[in-house]
């Protein structure tokens, strides 16, 4: 295959995606991943392989098991990885001072 | 003033801050983290329990549209002092990530605006850094979506 193999490409697929948002959680075998689809585990290792192509999963040997993981690094060259938590946040305060800016009918009776 | 939030995550540190400034009287700001149908209201979540006292626990839980727990949290309420601070664990259910130990503070900044510094503690800096990109990877479906927008040009 001549594909060019970089992180857009990578997230341009939803298995891709879907897998990159498993692991984020925490390292998986391909076994575990693949148990998250209904394809097939070749086609989802295909997946795979391009995700460490463009550098966007590590893979580690632990004994007989091979984990992957994100390659936090690499997560950067598509995003300041900190800007949507950081947007979570602020959407959560922005709700909180608007509620709190509401009149306290209750609070004090 | 114009309140935003700041999030300073050092490099190879296993820890963060998340600061704001509150265009709120202080005790306004610690009521919306005291009061457990407020906090439901901000933090989109039911509130199980939530006792604030030293030694106090607390539980959050998440549904989705088809009434399936979606998210679930809890934690214990290590020290609470009453517009001053709240010190307490974070654990998500379901997931590996190890516990957090976070610290809130808040003070007044003047009479009408306030400010609040949470200091999160993780068990290592992996675990600070993947908690931090799970909007992230949510947010990944978005990304595609406006990448897609501007190929289709």
């Amino acid at each position: 295959m001549d594909l060019r193999r970089d992180v857009f490409q990578a997230i341009a697929d939803p298995t891709r995606r879907t897998i990159l948002t498993l692991v984020a959680l925490q390292a998986m075998t391909p076994g575990a991943i693949a148990e998250n689809f209904d394809s097939t585990r070749q086609t989802v290792s295909r997946h795979i392989q391009i995700l460490i192509e463009c550098e966007l999963l590590e893979q580690r040997q632990a004994g007989r098991e091979i984990y992957y993981q994100l390659n936090p690094e690499k997560f950067r060259v598509i995003a300041d990885f900190i800007e949507p938590f950081r947007q979570l946040w602020e959407d959560r305060f922005a709700k909180l001072e608007s509620i709190m800016k509401e009149p306290p009918p209750t609070e004090k009776p | 003033m114009k309140p935003t939030t700041q999030v300073h995550a050092a490099d190879g540190r296993q820890e963060l801050t998340i600061t704001r400034d509150f265009d709120l009287p202080l005790h306004r700001l610690f009521r919306a983290f005291e009061d457990p149908d407020i906090v439901a209201r901000w933090m989109g979540t039911k509130v199980v329990k939530l006792e604030n006292r030293r030694h106090g626990g607390w539980e959050y839980e998440t549904s989705g549209p088809n009434g399936q727990v979606v998210f679930r949290a809890h934690g214990v309420i290590h020290d609470f002092v009453p517009n001053q601070r709240i010190t307490r664990t974070f654990e998500m259910d379901n997931n590996s990530f190890p516990p957090q130990l976070e610290f809130l503070e808040f003070s007044a900044l003047s009479e009408r605006t306030s400010h609040l510094r949470m200091h999160i503690v993780f068990k290592s800096v992996a675990d600070r850094n993947q908690l931090v990109q799970l909007p992230f990877a949510k947010g990944l479906g978005m990304a595609h979506d406006r990448l897609q927008r501007i190929m289709d040009k």
